[in-house]
This record gives structure tokens, C-alpha cells and sequence, in this order.
């Protein structure tokens, strides 16, 4: 039974004529109050996951639950359509199950606030945010194990619960939910923080309403709404084709030994419509890689790719939703069943983009990117001090962006808007620890035209034994290049002993000890490239060189000789004809470098891994 | 008779204002700027202003200066070559940065990759190391810092700067760097990050570093050839220039740090707009400086300006403290249009700038912006800068009404729509720096000035709720005003990063004495008089684990008398007001900071002659403009000729040399004893 609005006011509100220029009005107020929800934030969230990384995500939606600002795209139909009981005047929802609002939050450790906005007894919107929890308790430290077998081991799961009930504060309920975490201070900081931002937006939304109207501001909601739906009409009729295309990708491994799971989307054009179909995806892992992908949130992505293009200043909103249909089949990577574990989602969450991108681009050239969205890099490192005080740390890495249009991709930058770094000072400060080395890693960002940015080369050095984490990906696949730009370098993490002995530990680990005076060279993907490197000025290459971004060998990818540090350009120009005469030709836009049987087959030898095993269906899953 | 100069040098005039100290009276002029060398300009202006006021240079005791030199070095690249030591493992220092792609999701596709402050070929790594209690890990590497110099001078690079990972809390690898610089680079100016930041966050020291060593010589060049030519016209009194954070500092001291002067430009609005609500009586002002291409916004509560950490310029993050100016890309040149796709109505963030200009400038601006609307409208009527320019209105109204065809609606429609819409981005950056932060908008006016300030100040003040809208007298010139009228001030910062519980008063008085010691020091050398200068202290201060410190002023005996508890109650009542909510988290003082201050100069305003209330003398001749949905008949007044109490009624316009006021329908304008026009609903 579907959720229950108690009104006092059961008015209807009257749709209006709203002129264009209050629309524009509306439209700049609106995305100003979502700045502030962001700002409120990240000013008052502790856990480093949200202030420093801003890994958290705001949302403004009409009466109805439609998106009229954010980011990930609606997630209130599906609650209101599962939520058994009322929402009323003076609640606050307060939830972390993923299965509770059909993946709109993809993980338990992403805590969300629902605020109902009344004005004058009338249901007038809803304001709401996200954020990620560095701790939810459960078996690991920071509460994403990759080796869980279902989400019961993932710490502590919140179905839709009402922190405030009609302007009564459940203190109980928090306290409970409090007691489950390893940090109860962290928490207790960043809910308050999502508490205080959706509050903000709710006194501006009510203002917004005071100064035009209650029946304008909701008309004028409806118009922003069907402003995008019409947006998106001329796009897809303009830039999809009829004929499906496809457009496959991996999740490297799942961290039991089992990989790689393919993403597969097909896309085609059918009566004004675009159809995303996931059939062709593999099925659900036993572990927590799965991704519950949320078919609004697709939509979102979808839109956001589509519309950045063409008018960047748009608001984008839930109103094109109608005009893409998506299939996600069931018990697949993408919509596991319960139980399934799914802490582990980044990883398909972040190739998504880089499918997206792939399925666009084939149609639209001057869109294509190379691929690099490839991975959230995470590590966990904790235990007790030498004054015997706990200490976890919870760290997001970044890598190459890829080679684009545009031009070359930034070394060592972040794929996730609004994500910082974590200064190395503050690290050395609060952690046992010493940052050895912060670096790029010459010659992985992918050899183009414009050349994919490195990935980094973090060097830890931990001076408490303790325990440590690792989540990675696009260490057995390739971060692809596009247009004749050619593979970005895969990710690997070396454990170089305190005794001087050394070892490759996987990109997937849980629970791994480490000694005082232990080394962990972290290293993240280079991006694809973009374009034919032989094009590439053999000048800026050598500069790159003398930088230390490319070596002298990398420079041959390049077709590039250099002598004394200088372009030898006459060894150059028979290089590159040498190269241009043997390479084969490119049969279409991607580079994905060797097939998955090739890869399997040198795994061990090139990233000193064995090779993944080919995934299985789980007996209580269907296959998809 | 004592007499200042403020001057300000924008992109396309220079602002002078000459004050006489005794009696407040001044004198303004407006000379168009000299780009490629802007004391051409500021020396036509000085000659000008002193002909009008009847004195020579020489008689100019102090001439005050806001520049935008150090800004535009950092935006346009044209810094000195600048080498940089940093410790081993993190040469690409630079390079990384933050790893922070600006834009939302996908904002990664259009950004490009940017080029870091200092060049990676200029950037060394040594060995040795200090860990994060500023104890040595390993010893510097000198064989490897002589040889990076050594390759430095090679490469012929124009300053040193040394940033060691750690030097916040141990300087003495980066001294000993420095020691090694002089000896092989005799001639190159060497900056070291634990001296000119202190403070924690290897890449935000780092920056600071460079871009102060990368501005120094050429606002070293500037500062010294501007000193020449004047000292050649005859000035002889001394010559400041205009910090960030307001406060003014001798040229010479802004030689060394010209980190500081980055917003030296928007902080003369303000420190300008502080000396009018002194004089009008009005403490607490939004303030609103809309110029060509953006409008700068601020806040003072209770005269004084709120400050921050650190100076924003293009996309970088530079810690250097700043009056807290937020900018939107909405001004007079803001272009209008009507995407295709969306046909939604976007006022900016792209310009028309100087050059072409506005439709109405004549100057070949084809698109139309909010100054044309303001032309079509009857707001700006026909002649700006004292009738020597005249405004193409029947060109604005073309442009303007492709808006209207591509909207559907009508010219006057659109044109107020634009208006509207510019009006609300205002608006918003507003409130960005009053409600976000917890202040009650109607607890304030809004001074509008700039070129446009005074054309939107009544709309926005109604948008906000905040009364009187204040048209400051020399709107146009209140940047000028502002460095001639504001006082020296210097401040050193460190990093301090301890919980209460895990220091004492002592600890912490002991250390912000120093740093008071050598505050002071610094403006004794600059010529400020031991009695005149004033000591203060701030502490940011923090739950342990936020992002967010909040810097609270605080002096030697307060702290005495109050404690550590005193600091740690104020940080919980200003968490409470920002955020409605307090914690059981244990404060940590993040940083601290010694400020010194010269005297607060007390500058009277020039009393305007009394009127009897009806401004019909000054006015011009009748007119008409579009305001509420239709024409109504208003009244164009001459501002020169009004007098203290005359009362306007709106709609109608106040026009002087470079500036035009607009009252609207259903307000009042009220001329004040210095000659602000103050604004309310009627």
C-alpha cells in the first residue's frame, strides 16, 4: 500500500499561467537554494567521505516527488509507492535500505533525510539529501566488506523510519541507530548536517512560494518540468538513431576471485522514445560488487549527458523521464535480489559513465570521451595508536581523466564532481602514517592526440600495525582510448614489506595486516586516450618528457625519438611512418586493447594476479 | 589643510578622489585608464584633480592606491618564472592540486587541463624530511639542493620558493634551503613557505608561496615606477596601497607580499561603503558593486566587514585573508538570449565587457545586455559621464526585441525580464553572504554603487527586504573613496591545530603575544606611530573533525579575563546561529592570528546645504519609463543640485557624471546630510 498524505489543507492547487520571465526568476531561485543545501553541508558534516569529498547529493522535488533540483534524479515515487504509513505535517523520513526505495541509494552507507515541505496545511514539496556514512558498522571498518554475502553484513539498515513525527523528535530511534557505528561522532555530525540542508531548502522553497504564489510556484514547477521533457524530445529525435546500438564494458573482478562481470546497453530510438536495455548483463555476484541501479537515476545520467551540451545553465529535472524507457533485468549485476550484498557498488556505479559515454559517442563523434570514469579507488586503514586510541581512516583516490574533444585529461584529478584530495599534511597529522610519494605515474594516461591524464602513485608508510582495506578496479581490463588514442595504464597496489620483501595484493582486499614500517604504493588508472598520438606534437611530447609526465620509451608510442632530450625529427618521421605502415587498422572508434581471453591468459604475468575466474549465476538468481 | 588621494584603477577608467582631512570637502575625477602603463592614467587624473582642488602633488600627504596589477598577473599567467623546491615524492605538487574538477557530473568533459603556477620543469625535489609533530625524519639533502639550484640558475628562473612538506611546524630545512639560494642565486628573491604561511595543507602553502613570489616583481615594477613618477610631479608624502582584507600597507611592504593585494580591486568598494555608513549613520550594509561584467557583493554588520581565509582569483585558492566579496557574473554587460532548445530566457554569465560594449555604447555591440534594457526602459536615459556621451536607444530597442520575438512577448516585457532576471542573480549572491550565514537580510540596507550599483539597488532591496536602499554619494567613484579613507593593517597567521582540553590560556596567550610582537613591528617599520597602533587577536575555532572554522576576534584582556570557555561559548552560540544545532564534540583551535591595525582615521563627510524638502531645483525635465507593467511619467533630477532633506518620489531618475540613481514606483528617495540618497517604500 502506497504511503498516505495527511493534509489539513486538502485545497487542490490551481494551475496558472506562469509568464517567462517569473519562470526564469523561479528557475535561478530554486538552483540558488540547492547551493546552499550544498554549502550547509559540507560546512557542518564531519566525516571526511563528506567534507572533504563532498560525496553527498542534494534534491529539490515538487508536491508530486518529481526532481526539480539535484543531481541523481527522484527517489520519492518509489518511496512514497512502498512507504506504509503517513506523511504528514512536522515529519522527517529518515532511511539506508537500498531495497526500501528500488536503489535510489545504492548502499547502506548512504544515509538519507526526507523532508515533507507544508505551507498553509498543503503539501507543497519535498526537500531531501544524501550523504555517504564513513561508518555503519558491521564486519569491516567503514562497513563496505567486498566479501559480504548479503547486505546483512554491511552494518546497520534503515528502512524508511520517521526521525521527527509530527514535530516529535524519535530520540530513541537515533540512539539505536547510533550504537551500531564505529563512529557515532562522525554520524551524528553529517545527519545533522543533511538534516539542517534540507531544512534550509524548505525555508526557501516556502519563501519562493510566498513572494509569487503557492498556485505559481507549483505551476511554474510543472512548466520547468515539461521545459526539460520538451528539451529532451528535440534531442532524442535529433541525435538517437533508430538502429539499436551496443555497448559493453567490465567490472574487473568482484573480490573473490570471480570476474570479469560485463555491463551490457543496448540503445535504440522507437516512437520518440529512447530505449536503455541491460539485457545482455551478467548476473549478480555473490559478493558486494552489485549495483542496484535505479532506473530514474539512469534517466538522470542519461539526461545530464545529453542536455550539458546543448543549454549548460539548464536545471535539470525529473521531466523527461516518460521519454526513456529502461530495462534493467532482474538478478543481474544491476538488479540483484535481495539479500544481495552492495556495498561494493562503486565500481559498476562509475562504469556506467563510461557505457553511457561509449553508447552516445558512436552516433555523436564530437561527444565521444575516452574511458577512465572507471573506479572510486578506496582504502581503509585502522587500529589502536601507541596511545591505545582507535584510529580508521577511510580515503577516496583519484586517477587519469580521460582524453576528450577537448584536449588532453588532467593528471591525478577526480571523475566525481565537487571530490577534493585529502591534504597529505592533515593525513600525517591524524593518522600514523607518512605520504612517501604523491605522484603521477608517467606514461598511463593513454597515448593520443590528447592524451589521457596519469593515474597517481600514492606511497603510505604505516607506522602502527593496523589493518587495510583496498577497493579498485580496471586492473585486469582497460581504461579504453577512442579515435585512434590508445589504452590508459591499469591500477595496481604493491605491499613492500619492512623487511624489504615485496608483493602485488590485490585490487579488492579486505582485512589485509599490516606492520609498522609497511609500504603500500597505491596506484590508481591512467585514462584512455583521445585521437591518434602519431598527430601529436612531437615538441609537446618531449616537453612531457623533460616533465617527467611520459618517459623517453613512452615517447615511442608517440612515434616520438628524442636525442639529448631533443626531437631527433627526422628518426621521428620515420618512425611514425613505420608505425602508421604496420599498425593494424581500427575497426571502429574504441581501442579496448587485448580480448578478455588474452587478458586472462597474461593476467599473472602482467599485473602478478592470477587471472579472475569466469563468473557464475547463483543458484537463487535467475539468469538474466 | 591635509589632503589624501585615493586612487583606483579599473579597466577602463581611473578614479580619483581627494579628500581634505579637517573638513571632510572632496573632489572626483575620471580619467580613462592606461593599460600599458597605468601611471600614465593615474598621473593625468593626479594633475586633474589637484588643478580642480587648487593644491600642487606636493601638497597630497597620502596617496592611497587599490590596483588590480597582482590580479591580473595571476590571471593572465604574466607572473616572473618562478622556481620551486619541494621534498622528495612530490614534485607534481602543483600538478595535482586538489585533484577538484569544477562543474557537476560529466563537468570533467568541458574543463580544460590547466597549467600549474609554477611549471613542472621549474619544480626540484630534495631529500629529507620532517614528520607532522615538525621533528626530522631524515636530513636534508644539501648535495641535491645545490644541485637543483644549480639547474634553477640555468634555466634562468626569476625567484626561488621553497616549500618543504611539514616546514609549518619546522622551518629549518626550507632556512637552510634559503641559505643555499642566496649563495647560488645572489640575485634572485627566495620565499619560504613556513614565512609566508605558517599553516597546515601542503598545496594551499604551496600556492600562496608561488603566487607571491610570481607577482612580486612585477608589482615590485609597478609600485616602484608609479613611486618615481610621482615623486618626480612633486608628491612627496607616502604611498599605500590597498590589502585584500582592507586594510592599507606601504608600498614597500606590498613589494614583498603582494599575495595580500589580490582583491585590493573589490576591497575598496567595501572599505568605501564602510566610510559612508559611518557618516550616514547606517551600521549594518549589503553592499552591491555592479560593474561591466560582474557584481561583487558583501557584508558589514556593525562597520565592519566580514573577512575570510583566503583570496579566490580565477581557479585558484590562494590563503591570504580577504574581505569575504562574493562575485556573480552579472553586470552592466551581462548579454541576454534564448537558447533554442530551451527557449528559457539567460541573462550571462558571458559579457559584452568594454569592448564592443552594450548595443546603446555605439561601439559595435550587436547583442543586447542589461544596460540596453536598462535603455529601453527609460532607467538610464540618454547621456552618461556628464552629457559627453550619448546612449544609441533606438539600437538598444532592436536588440531587445529579438528577446521579445523569441520569447513572445512584448519589447518593454522583455526588456524589464532581463532586468528580472539580473536583478535575481544579484539576489541570490546576497543571500548567499546574509541569510546562509545566518544574518536576517532585514537587519540590513544595501549600498548599491559602480557604475550600475544605484540602477538595481532599489529593485534588489526590495527582493531582499533590506531598507534603506542607499545610493552613496560618488557612486561611481566609492572605490576610490574607500582607499583614501581605510587604515593600515597587517596580520600574521599560524597553524595551531590542538584541543581546548589539550592546551591552556597560557600556551596560547604566550604565542599570540609573539605573533603581536611582530605585527607590531612590522607597522612600526612602515612609519606608523607605537601609540597609534592596535593590537588584535583571532582564533579559528572548530568542532574537531569539521572543515569549517569560525574565526572569532578577541583581545589580550578579554582572554585573560574570560578564558579559553569564553572562546569556546562564542564558537557555540555562532555554530548555533549559522547552523540552529551545537555538539558534544570537543573544540579544537585551529588557527591563530595576530592583526595590527594603525589609527581609525576619523573622517568627516562634507554637509550638503539644507533645502526645504522639495528637490524641484535640481530637476532636469520631465521623462517617462516603464515600470510595472506599463509607462508611467517620472522626473530626471540633476544630483549636483540636490540638497540635504529634499525628498524624491519615485519613479524618477538622479543623474551625475558617472552614475545613475533609479527610484521606483511606490518608493521614496531621501537626500541625507552628506548627500546619500537613502530609498524606502513610500
Amino acid at each position: 500500500m502506497p504511503a498516505r498524505i495527511i493534509q489539513s489543507n486538502e485545497t487542490p492547487f490551481t494551475k496558472v499561467t506562469v509568464d517567462p520571465v517569473t519562470l526564469e526568476v523561479i528557475e535561478n531561485a530554486l538552483r540558488n537554494a540547492r547551493i546552499e543545501m550544498d554549502a550547509t553541508l559540507v560546512r557542518t558534516a564531519m566525516s571526511p567521505g563528506i567534507r572533504e569529498q563532498g560525496d553527498a547529493f542534494p534534491l529539490i522535488a515538487d508536491h508530486k516527488g518529481r526532481m526539480i533540483v539535484g543531481q541523481f534524479g527522484s527517489y520519492i515515487g518509489p518511496f512514497l509507492e512502498g512507504f506504509e504509513g503517513t506523511v504528514e505535517e512536522g515529519d522527517m523520513i529518515f532511511l539506508s535500505d537500498p531495497y526500501s526505495v528500488g536503489g535510489a541509494i545504492s548502499h547502506s552507507n548512504d544515509w538519507l533525510v526526507l523532508l515533507p515541505v507544508f505551507k498553509d496545511g498543503r503539501l507543497l514539496a519535498y526537500t531531501s539529501m544524501f550523504g555517504h556514512q564513513s561508518d555503519i558498522g558491521g564486519k569491516v571498518v567503514g562497513s563496505m566488506p567486498i566479501d559480504a554475502r548479503s547486505i546483512f553484513e554491511e552494518g546497520v539498515r534503515i528502512p524508511p523510519v520517521k526521525i521527527w513525527k509530527k514535530g516529535e523528535y524519535n530520540e530513541d530511534l537515533i540512539k539505536l541507530i547510533m550504537h551500531q557505528t564505529r563512529k557515532p561522532d562522525w554520524c551524528s555530525a553529517d545527519l545533522n548536517a543533511l538534516i539542517a540542508s534540507c531544512r534550509v531548502a524548505a525555508r526557501r522553497v516556502i519563501e519562493l512560494a510566498g513572494r509569487f504564489g503557492d498556485d505559481v510556484y507549483t505551476s511554474a514547477c510543472e512548466e520547468l518540468l515539461a521545459r526539460n521533457h520538451r528539451a529532451m524530445e528535440h534531442l532524442i529525435a535529433t541525435s538517437i538513431g533508430e538502429a539499436p546500438v551496443s555497448f559493453e564494458d567490465y567490472v574487473c573482478d568482484d573480490g573473490l576471485g570471480y570476474g570479469p562481470y560485463k555491463i551490457k546497453c543496448t540503445m535504440w530510438r522507437e516512437g520518440g522514445k529512447v530505449h536503455l536495455d541491460f539485457t545482455g548483463t551478467d548476473p549478480q555476484s555473490q559478493a558486494s560488487i552489485n549495483f542496484f541501479l535505479n532506473e530514474n537515476m539512469l534517466r538522470m545520467f542519461f539526461g545530464i549527458y545529453m542536455i550539458m551540451v546543448f543549454d549548460p545553465q539548464i536545471l535539470f529535472n525529473d521531466g523527461f523521464y516518460d521519454l526513456i524507457e529502461v530495462h534493467i533485468p532482474e538478478g543481474s549485476l544491476l538488479k540483484p535480489k535481495f539479500p544481495a550484498a552492495l556495498s561494493g557498488r562503486t565500481h559498476a556505479l562509475g562504469r556506467i559513465f563510461d557505457i553511457l559515454g561509449g553508447l552516445l559517442g558512436q552516433k555523436t563523434p564530437e561527444f565521444l570521451c575516452a574511458a577512465g570514469f572507471s573506479s572510486s579507488p578506496h582504502l581503509f586503514y585502522s587500529g589502536f595508536d601507541a596511545k591505545g586510541k582507535w584510529f580508521q581512516l577511510f580515503q577516496i583516490g583519484f586517477g587519469g581523466i580521460p582524453g576528450k574533444p577537448m584536449g588532453d585529461g588532467p593528471d591525478g584529478h577526480s571523475l566525481w564532481p565537487g571530490f577534493t584530495n585529502v591534504p597529505n599534511e592533515f593525513l600525517e597529522r591524524y593518522f600514523p602514517l607518512i605520504i612517501e610519494r604523491y605522484e603521477t605515474v608517467p606514461d598511463s594516461g593513454g597515448p593520443g592526440l590528447h592524451r589521457g591524464g596519469n593515474g597517481i602513485q600514492m606511497t603510505y608508510k604505516f607506522l602502527e600495525k593496523g589493518t587495510i582495506a583496498i577497493h579498485d578496479d580496471r586492473w585486469f581490463t582497460v581504461p579504453w582510448g577512442v579515435n585512434g588514442g590508445e589504452p590508459g595504464a591499469r591500477a595496481r597496489k604493491i605491499l613492500e614489506k619492512a623487511d624489504g620483501t615485496s608483493q602485488v595484493v590485490g585490487n579488492k582486499v579486505e582485512d589485509l595486516e599490516v606492520e609498522a614500517g609497511d609500504r603500500l604504493h597505491f596506484i590508481t588508472w591512467g585514462g584512455g586516450g583521445w585521437g591518434d598520438p602519431l598527430e601529436r606534437d612531437p615538441a609537446l611530447v618531449a616537453l612531457e618528457v623533460e616533465q617527467g609526465l611520459v618517459t623517453a620509451g613512452g615517447a615511442r608510442r608517440y612515434g616520438v625519438v628524442l636525442k639529448d632530450g631533443q626531437v631527433d625529427a627526422s628518426a621521428t618521421e620515420a618512425l611514425r611512418t613505420k608505425i602508421r605502415a604496420e599498425r593494424p587498422a581500427q575497426s571502429g572508434p574504441f581501442n579496448f586493447g587485448p580480448d578478455i581471453e588474452t587478458l586472462r591468459a597474461n593476467c599473472l604475468a602482467e599485473t602478478g594476479l592470477p587471472a579472475p575466474k569466469k563468473p557464475v549465476a547463483l543458484r537463487h538468481t535467475a539468469a538474466a | 589643510m591635509t589632503y589624501r588621494l585615493g586612487v583606483d584603477v579599473g579597466g577602463t577608467f581611473t578614479d580619483l578622489l581627494l579628500l581634505e582631512e579637517e573638513t571632510g570637502a572632496f573632489w572626483r575625477h575620471k580619467t580613462p585608464s592606461t593599460p600599458a602603463d597605468s601611471s600614465v592614467g593615474i598621473l593625468n587624473g593626479v594633475e586633474a584633480i589637484c588643478q580642480k582642488a587648487g593644491i600642487t602633488p606636493a601638497d597630497i600627504e597620502v596617496f592611497l592606491h587599490g590596483t588590480t596589477v597582482a590580479t591580473n598577473a595571476v590571471l593572465e599567467g604574466k607572473g616572473a618564472r618562478v622556481g620551486l623546491i619541494v621534498t622528495q615524492g612530490y614534485r607534481q605538487i602543483m600538478q595535482i592540486a586538489r585533484s577538484f574538477v569544477p562543474g557537476g557530473l560529466a563537468g570533467w568533459i568541458v574543463w580544460p587541463k590547466p597549467k600549474p603556477l609554477a611549471a613542472l620543469l621549474d619544480t626540484y625535489e630534495v631529500g629529507g624530511r620532517m614528520d607532522a609533530q615538525g621533528d626530522e625524519l631524515a636530513p636534508l639533502n644539501e648535495a641535491e639542493v645545490r644541485a637543483a639550484l644549480e639547474k634553477l640558475k640555468a634555466q634562468g628562473v626569476e625567484a626561488i620558493t621553497v616549500s618543504l612538506m611539514n616546514a609549518y611546524l619546522n622551518g629549518a630545512h626550507e632556512k637552510r634551503v634559503g641559505e643555499l639560494a642566496a649563495e647560488i642565486l645572489p640575485n634572485a628573491p627566495v620565499s619560504l613557505s613556513h614565512e609566508v604561511l605558517p599553516e597546515m595543507q601542503e598545496y594551499e602553502r604551496t600556492l600562496t608561496t608561488v603566487a607571491n613570489a610570481a607577482v612580486r616583481p612585477i608589482v615590485s615594477r609597478y609600485v616602484s615606477n608609479l613611486r618615481g613618477k610621482l615623486r618626480a610631479a612633486g608628491m612627496a608624502g607616502k604611498l599605500s596601497l590597498l590589502r585584500s582584507d582592507g586594510g592599507l600597507m606601504s608600498s614597500e611592504k606590498s613589494e614583498e607580499h603582494p599575495v595580500a593585494l589580490l582583491m585590493s580591486g573589490p576591497a575598496g568598494g567595501v572599505t568605501g561603503a564602510l566610510w559612508v555608513g559611518k557618516n550616514a549613520g547606517i551600521k549594518n550594509i549589503l553592499t552591491l558593486d555592479v560593474g561591466g561584467t560582474s557584481t561583487d557583493v558583501a557584508l558589514i554588520e556593525n562597520l565592519e566587514a566580514r573577512r575570510v581565509r583566503t583570496t579566490e582569483v580565477g581557479h585558484l585558492s590562494v590563503r591570504a585573508s580577504a574581505l569575504d566579496v562574493k562575485t556573480v557574473g552579472a553586470g552592466g554587460g551581462s548579454i541576454a538570449y534564448v537558447p533554442e532548445l530551451t527557449k528559457a530566457l539567460r541573462v550571462g554569465p558571458q559579457s559584452a565587457g568594454a569592448v564592443p560594449g552594450p548595443v546603446a555604447y555605439g561601439k559595435g555591440g550587436e547583442l543586447p545586455t542589461v544596460t540596453d534594457a536598462n535603455v529601453v526602459l527609460g532607467y538610464l536615459p540618454e547621456a552618461l559621464l556628464g552629457g559627453t556621451f550619448k546612449l544609441d536607444r533606438e539600437g538598444a530597442k532592436k536588440a531587445v526585441q529579438t528577446i521579445a520575438d523569441s520569447l513572445g512577448i512584448g519589447l518593454f516585457e522583455a526588456a524589464r525580464g532581463i532586468i528580472d532576471i539580473v536583478n535575481e542573480n544579484m539576489f541570490g549572491a546576497l543571500r548567499m553572504i546574509s541569510v546562509q550565514q545566518g544574518y536576517d537580510p532585514r537587519d540590513f540596507a544595501v549600498m548599491g554603487f559602480g557604475g550600475a550599483g544605484p540602477l538595481h539597488v532599489n529593485a534588489v532591496a526590495k527582493l531582499m527586504n533590506s531598507w534603506p536602499a542607499i545610493s552613496p554619494v560618488s557612486p561611481g567613484v566609492l572605490c576610490a573613496l574607500g582607499d583614501a579613507t581605510t587604515r593600515m593593517r597587517t596580520e600574521t597567521a599560524r597553524s595551531f591545530s590542538k584541543r581546548v582540553e589539550d592546551t591552556s590560556q597560557e600556551e596560547v596567550i604566550a604565542l599570540l603575544e609573539e605573533m603581536a610582537a611582530q605585527t607590531r613591528g612590522e607597522l612600526l617599520a612602515d612609519g606608523v606611530p607605537e601609540a597609534q597602533i592596535v593590537s588584535q587577536f583571532e582564533i579559528d575555532v572548530r568542532y574537531e573533525g569539521q572543515a569549517f572554522e569560525v574565526p572569532l576576534s578577541i583581545d589580550a584582556d578579554t582572554l585573560r579575563k574570560d578564558g579559553l570557555k569564553g572562546i569556546t561559548d562564542r564558537f557555540d552560540a555562532e555554530h548555533k546561529r549559522l547552523f540552529t544545532f551545537n555538539m558534544e564534540t570537543p573544540h579544537e583551535l585551529v588557527n591563530l592570528r595576530a592583526v595590527a591595525m594603525g589609527a581609525a582615521l576619523n573622517l568627516p563627510a562634507a554637509p550638503l546645504p539644507v533645502g526645504n524638502g522639495d528637490p524641484s531645483e535640481a530637476k532636469i525635465r520631465d521623462h517617462e519609463l516603464w515600470m510595472d507593467g506599463s509607462l508611467h511619467p517620472a522626473v530626471i533630477y540633476d544630483r549636483a543640485k540636490l540638497k540635504q532633506g529634499d525628498v524624491i518620489p519615485g519613479p524618477a531618475i538622479v543623474i551625475e557624471m558617472d552614475s545613475t540613481t533609479l527610484i521606483e514606483l511606490g518608493c521614496v528617495g531621501k537626500v541625507d546630510a552628506v548627500g546619500n540618497i537613502l530609498i524606502n517604500l513610500a
